[in-house]
């Protein structure tokens, strides 16, 4: 079951300033902006990696204060870039890291492990047993998906998870993501447009700490905003 | 004179053994509560490295008026060697934790590993090659300054060692330092053995 994200003048130092804004269960959010717009100070925050200096968050409409903050997290789904794989685990342990916590049976992890991994090209039985270093980036990246996604999430946080693929590549894994994304809400960061486009419904642009954009993504390059106009430009370039 | 230096080096090897075994149980969790307590970590790290410095020989006699640890023997000569594995092993452990990629911990914590499941699971089994390297230095420094201790009693291959100096017999002093010599190569040997195993693994 999709979990809904709400901030409530939400502020965190000098990075974030008052953000108000609601995610509603199974929405599809990007989130745009230079370095250091707050993007990903926003999006640590639901999983109570950075906590605000004012204001609340809610999951659910529960306040993330009063919540179990280890439980919430082993059913939020976190992609980052590098993939933060263990690298002492082979794919098949890293893979099985959350049913693991959540004491799932040995059977049941390694049939959600064949599945997920299926549907991202990598089969278990070739891929299972080696470790993230004889993995390429692309197939690191992808292995960090399943890790992230095989127990169902509610949420999926996903930090700039493609930034540093090759463009084929990276096309290859946002088709690959796109064709995950159901029954989850998800939180994508990333300052590329384009991708922005292809993986979310809605996007919300940041600028020093504060939300500036809010709005469908195809209605987002008709935005008057002279940084929308910018982050228009520079996305039909590198497209 | 062979079974005198099989007892001996027997006598040395469990002198080390023990001081070590020690200096692990001591060193390891200590090396751990400093990466959590950076403030007080550098006052505790400072107190290893001062024991460090303290000439053996000098340490051994400081100990021997000390109640309860100190006196003549091989109790003594163990607690010395304790304190001085110490360091290699408090500093390994430190920097072997501190290592850890940091996006390898973020990504641990954000998917519910809780603070001892992170230390066992992902801390502690990246820092252990460096931890070894610790236990490597501890060990090879130890066999060494276990010779000094027979000269407060502690026994072990350095008993031969000086009483060959005293009688001025090169061959009683051979048959001490080299099987220290030995030993301290094979230690050396088999722990980077195990070392580069475990940064493979």
């Amino acid at each position: 079951m999709p979990s809904s994200v709400e901030f409530r003048d939400v502020s965190v130092a000098s990075i974030l300033q008052a953000i108000d804004l609601r995610i509603a269960a199974g929405e599809a959010v990007a989130f745009v902006g230079r370095s250091g717009a707050g993007k990903t100070t926003t999006l640590r925050l639901v999983n109570g990696l950075v906590r605000p200096t004012s204001g609340e968050v809610f999951i659910d409409d529960l306040a993330l204060a009063q919540s179990d903050l280890v439980a919430l997290r082993r059913r939020t789904g976190y992609i980052i870039q590098g993939s933060g794989l263990f690298p002492h685990r082979t794919v098949y342990e890293n893979v099985a890291t959350v049913p693991r916590l959540l004491d799932w049976d040995e059977e049941r992890t390694r049939a959600a492990a064949e599945s997920i991994l299926r549907k991202l090209d990598l089969p278990l039985e070739r891929f299972g047993g080696r470790y993230p270093r004889s993995l390429s980036g692309g197939e690191q990246q992808r292995v960090g998906i399943a890790r992230a996604m095989i127990a169902g999430p509610a949420i999926l946080l996903c930090d700039e998870p493609f930034g540093a693929l090759d463009p084929i590549v990276r096309r290859d894994l946002q088709d690959a993501f796109r064709a995950l994304r159901s029954g989850v809400t998800i939180i994508f960061v990333t300052h590329d447009l384009a991708e922005a486009m292809r993986v979310a419904e809605r996007i919300v642009l940041f600028d020093g700490g504060r939300v500036v954009a809010d709005c469908p993504a195809h209605d987002f390059p008709a935005q008057p905003l002279p940084l929308v106009q910018r982050f228009v430009a520079a996305a039909s370039l590198s497209a | 004179m062979t079974a005198e230096i099989l007892r001996a080096t027997l006598e040395h090897i469990v002198i080390v053994a023990i001081s070590v075994g020690v200096a692990i149980a001591i060193g390891v969790p200590l090396g751990i509560w400093c990466t959590r307590h950076t403030a007080a970590g550098r006052f505790v790290l400072r107190i290893v490295d001062a024991i460090q410095t303290i000439p053996s020989l000098a340490l051994f006699g400081l100990l021997i008026p000390v109640p309860f640890i100190g006196g003549i023997g091989t109790r003594t000569a163990i607690v010395a060697l304790i304190l001085y594995s110490l360091l290699p092993i408090v500093r390994n452990t430190l920097t072997g934790i501190r290592g850890v990629d940091p996006v390898v911990l973020d990504a641990g914590v954000a998917m519910g590993l809780t603070p001892r499941q992170l230390l066992r699971q992902v801390e502690l089994p990246l820092a252990m090659p460096t931890i070894v390297a610790g236990i490597r230095i501890a060990t090879v420094i130890g066999i060494g300054v276990a010779t000094i201790a027979a000269a407060i009693g502690g026994g072990g291959l350095g008993t031969l060692i000086f009483r060959g100096v005293a009688m001025v017999d090169t061959r009683l002093m051979l048959a001490g330092a080299a099987p220290a010599a030995a030993l301290a190569l094979v230690a050396d040997v088999v722990l980077s053995f195990v070392e580069r195993k475990l940064v493979r693994g």
